[in-house]
């Protein structure tokens, strides 16, 4: 298992190519194989990883452009571990889910290989070129997906995601040129890669800066207040399976960024900018609930909600302290799987009645009860319920940022009860109360495709909401080596003291 | 006066320095004199001929002896790493172009001779002008390509190629006089035209006073030359209806090879003024250079039709890389060479799938031959050009890892290296804007539902094996960049590591 890491990346897109030969009756069956295989592999990889160690395991490196310090480098610890083996996950239920009828549902599987292929590719670069060119090359089958299989804005809504975020991620590419030069500067090498970086001091006004160009391209991509217009277009438009991946792992790459680059490389700047992070944020988590709250498209209302547990996230990142960072990165995960289940789940009722909107419904509980309890169990787990995976992570994000500021952990702690709020209305709008439509009366129940799909969701949300110290506790240990990291690494005595971690408890 | 008598030997001639042009020139010849002993000959001779002078001609330049300072026949000539690296860029380019002569199709211009002898002997006005460092002999060797050019863009004999031909040949023209009045002035200042004599001349006169007025209207008037030859604004006007008017393929040519020459020329010309302290042109290229690829962008973002927007889009580019010049190091000079390097096979395979659709008879829009309609809904009539198109389309915009990518982080970390940070958040944001046009051509050919007037028939039109085989080599060399960048890295600097810059 040398080069399981190169494996990972490269046979979702090696079975891509292939799959141009396949035959498009058979493209689904070929998708699921591959993307089965796809998340054995991934497993297999937490099968060998070594938990107690914190740093990067299973690297790789070669050259590719010496001259300029590029290479290819890659690598897996605890926090990018997990995300992985979440997005190999969602892909392959994803494709389980895509109907039979689907139209050219050979370039559908093919774009999703694809896609599957950048994001694992994302999460394992450890050298920030190729770190960008898997985060740049995610977004074309993204726009294909959107644009091809949407609604009727397609177009509109996946230019404008691709031209958001490539915007953004050119001034986040102006500042990782910048990083090198620096780098370059002090030691006279040229290099992209993330690890080295890591022991550049940097002077306060420099981090400023490099933190700033950062920002840019992380936070269009989460997408933080106010940069989160395009995303309520995507959801709207894109069709079930792009708004799955969008929401559970695309966003990923936002936060994931902020854990990889800006925190360890810059955390003088990281902790400057922490109270302004922390405004955007609460405006994020409360606006956007009250957002969804007023929705009257199901879909809409759990967009905003992604975006609104984006803020959550967020906020345990910027909370400095082993509870917030380990809490917000299990939240990506549960995140992911909520969201993505949510996803799936009106993608399974819009199939059926060619509708979104919670006004049309009513009373669903009656006609589809197995389709109900699903939808009630991510709901709950979506609100962060005790006992389902939603609970963990809120919670230790909630304490870690306790340590920092009460009063903002009560703002944040409204999150649960407008949650609630919205999350209640649009089960009770939905599936309570007396049938709207005569024909509603003839929905049939969840048939075994979707079950297939969803029923190995729900497993996780409870399995995990119960007991999740198996990957709370690799999460932990790397989320502490980075927290240690950061803080030997800054220059500033105020930034040691905001930075909470005891480290006796790194192993 | 008299002109001292030189002692002449055969070693200070250094004859082989003018191999490479006597080559192209006498193969020119060759292809007249054949039509002068027979007949209409088939074009598809006339092309394996070009193709052959030209490997021939590429032979000759690898094998020249080069460094900063080789010289020949009567030391107007400078066989640099410069040069000989961008004679390769132009043989190469050129070496891709003339197979697209062979469609399946019967085009006017490709049934004379006159065209590949023409043809040959631009390419020996581009290799004199690349190599010298004498203002004359530039002159001469831009006149040479330029003169050459503007009749084989009329040749494609339709109403707009004799416009883009004489609009063309006028801007031509007025940019000539401005070349040599520029050259002119630094010849009263220094009393040379020799680009390594002026440079010490102007050294030890700087603190003369009136001096710089002199320098303004030299550099200035230089400077106006190459913005209209270089497509700058705002002197980038001829361009778009240009492109236009030429056939497709000469369209791509000429968004390469001409601006690859006239960089050149601008980097031992303006390199010099700034290696001399001058800031004031650093400041005029660095400002011509943002506006340049910005309002080309902005205007790039309106075009009806996919030919004028690849003509935005060149200039565009073509501003980026000015800010290289600007910047005068290094690591800039090699992004320039790296950027047009990678720039080449994208552009020239765009303009190749422009020309395989490329119908005699305007069949989608009555004003423009390659309107958006034309590729609406392609994917599901050629899939395979679509995607060939998307991926270029892709490439020019910057997204990795295909070709230009690599380009533009080079040139946007020479520039962060440079100092100019907020230039490189420029640079980076029209690359941004830029990503929409592109987009928009993707946006019609794979999400858009197909035309009346879009068939196999209508696109597949010019196609032929020639065709697809460019075609082919352009997408190979844009995918698998990312294995070559680092060997072309170095083989670049090292050439400019090779070369003179007059100071």
């Amino acid at each position: 298992m040398d080069h399981i890491l190169s494996i990972l990346i490269f046979f979702p897109a090696i079975a891509g190519i292939l799959g141009f030969v396949v035959d498009k009756d058979s493209a689904k069956a070929y998708g699921v194989s591959v993307a089965a295989v796809e998340l054995l592999l991934a497993l297999g990889l937490w099968a060998s990883f070594d938990i107690t160690n914190p740093g990067m395991q299973f690297t790789e490196f070669s050259p590719i452009i010496s001259q300029f310090g590029i290479s290819y480098n890659v690598g897996v610890d605890g926090i990018s571990l997990f995300i992985v083996i979440m997005a190999a996950l969602i892909t392959l239920l994803g494709i389980v889910l895509l109907r039979e009828d689907t139209k050219n549902m050979k370039n559908m599987i093919v774009s999703l290989l694809f896609l599957e292929m950048t994001m694992v590719g994302v999460f394992l670069s450890l050298d920030a070129i190729i770190f960008y060119l898997f985060w740049e090359l995610s977004l074309v089958p993204m726009l294909y997906i959107v644009g091809a299989w949407g609604g009727p804005d397609r177009v509109y809504a996946a230019v404008k995601f691709f031209l958001y975020t490539f915007a953004g991620s050119l001034i986040m590419l102006v500042g990782l040129l910048a990083m090198a030069y620096l780098f370059h500067l002090e030691s006279g090498v040229w290099t992209f890669n993330l690890l080295d970086w890591y022991t550049l001091k940097l002077t306060s006004n420099q981090q400023f800066w490099l933190f700033l160009a950062f920002f840019a391209g992380f936070a269009i991509k989460v997408p933080m207040f106010p940069f989160h217009t395009w995303l309520p277009w995507a959801h709207g438009q894109a069709p079930t399976i792009g708004s799955v991946i969008l929401a559970a792992v695309l966003l990923k790459m936002g936060t994931y960024g902020f854990v990889r680059f800006s925190l360890p490389i810059l955390p003088d700047a990281s902790v400057t900018f922490t109270p302004f992070i922390m405004a955007l944020s609460l405006i994020m988590v409360i606006y956007t609930a009250m957002v969804a709250f007023a929705q009257k498209d199901m879909k809409q209302v759990i967009a905003y909600s992604s975006v609104s547990h984006m803020g959550i996230i967020m906020i345990g990142v910027f909370a400095m302290n082993a509870e917030g960072l380990g809490g917000s990165i299990f939240l990506m995960l549960s995140h992911g799987i909520v969201s993505g289940a949510l996803f799936m789940l009106v993608g399974v009722i819009y199939e059926r009645t060619g509708t979104k909107i919670m006004e049309e419904f009513g009373g669903l509980a009656a006609v589809m009860p197995v389709y109900a309890t699903i939808f009630g169990v991510m709901l709950m787990a979506s609100v962060g319920l005790p006992l389902t995976i939603g609970f963990v992570g809120e919670f230790l994000v909630l304490l870690g940022f306790y340590k920092v500021s009460a009063v903002g952990t009560i703002l944040a702690g409204t999150t649960i009860i407008i949650g609630s709020v919205y999350m209640l209305a649009l089960f009770k709008k939905s599936f309570f109360g007396p049938l709207k439509h005569e024909k509603n009366l003839g929905l049939k129940d969840l048939d075994k495709r979707e079950l297939t799909a969803l029923l190995p969701l729900v497993a996780i949300v409870v399995w995990l909401g119960v007991y999740p110290k198996p990957i709370l506790e690799p999460i932990d240990n790397s989320a502490k080596a980075l927290l240690v990291q950061m803080e030997n690494h800054s220059q500033l005595e105020s930034t040691k003291e905001a930075i909470i971690v005891s480290k006796k408890e790194v192993k | 006066m008299f002109i001292d008598p030189k002692n002449i030997t055969m070693d200070v001639l250094n004859l082989t320095t003018l191999m490479p042009m006597l080559i192209a020139i006498g193969g020119g010849l060759v292809i007249l004199t054949i039509d002068l002993i027979k007949e209409n000959i088939h074009k598809s001779l006339y092309v394996m001929l070009t193709i052959l002078i030209l490997v021939i001609d590429l032979g000759a330049t690898l094998g020249l002896n080069f460094g900063p300072n080789e010289k020949g026949f009567f030391d107007v000539m400078l066989i640099d790493g410069l040069s000989i690296l961008s004679q390769i860029l132009v043989l190469v380019a050129s070496g891709l172009f003339i197979p697209l002569a062979l469609t399946s199709k019967r085009f006017h211009e490709y049934s004379y001779p006159e065209f590949f002898a023409l043809f040959l002997f631009m390419i020996a006005g581009f290799q004199f002008m690349v190599s010298s460092d004498n203002l004359i002999l530039i002159f001469i060797g831009l006149e040479t390509a330029s003169l050459s050019l503007y009749t084989l863009i009329a040749m494609h004999n339709r109403h707009n190629s004799f416009e883009a031909s004489v609009k063309y040949f006028t801007m031509g023209a007025l940019a000539a006089g401005f070349f040599t009045m520029g050259s002119a002035i630094l010849y009263g200042i220094s009393g040379s035209l020799e680009l390594y004599q002026i440079a010490p001349a102007i050294q030890s006169r700087m603190g003369e006073p009136g001096m710089m007025m002199f320098l303004l209207g030299g550099a200035g008037l230089l400077l106006t030359a190459f913005a209209f030859k270089l497509s700058l604004f705002p002197f980038h006007t001829w361009a778009p209806d240009v492109y236009e008017g030429a056939s497709a393929p000469l369209a791509g040519y000429m968004s390469v090879v001409p601006k690859v020459a006239a960089f050149v020329v601008s980097m031992r010309i303006f390199e010099m003024f700034i290696e001399l302290q001058i800031e004031w042109v650093q400041t005029i290229i660095i400002i011509l250079a943002v506006l340049t690829m910005t309002l080309a962008n902005l205007m790039a973002l309106v075009q009806e039709d996919v030919k004028r927007m690849l003509a935005y889009s060149s200039i565009s580019h073509a501003g980026f890389v000015m800010v290289a010049i600007a910047l005068a190091t290094e690591k800039a000079n090699t992004g320039i060479f790296l950027y047009y390097a990678l720039f080449m096979f994208t552009n020239l395979g765009a303009f190749a799938m422009l020309w395989v659709s490329r119908h005699k008879n305007r069949i989608h829009h009555a004003r423009y031959d390659h309107p958006y309609e034309k590729f609406s809904g392609m994917v599901k009539i050629m899939p395979m050009g679509a995607v060939v198109m998307g991926l270029f389309m892709l490439s020019l915009a910057g997204v990795p890892p295909f070709s230009v990518f690599w380009g533009k982080v080079y040139l946007m970390s020479a520039t962060i290296d440079a100092g100019h940070i907020g230039l490189a958040i420029i640079m980076g944001l029209n690359s941004a804007i830029a990503a929409y046009y592109y987009l928009k051509l993707i946006v019609y050919m794979f999400l858009r539902e197909p035309t009346a007037q879009v068939t196999e028939e209508t696109t597949y039109y010019n196609v032929s094996k020639p065709l697809l085989t460019i075609l082919g080599l352009a997408v190979f060399v844009t995918v698998g960049s990312i294995f070559y960048v680092d060997p072309l890295i170095e083989y670049i600097t090292e050439m400019m590591r090779a070369t003179n810059f007059g100071i």
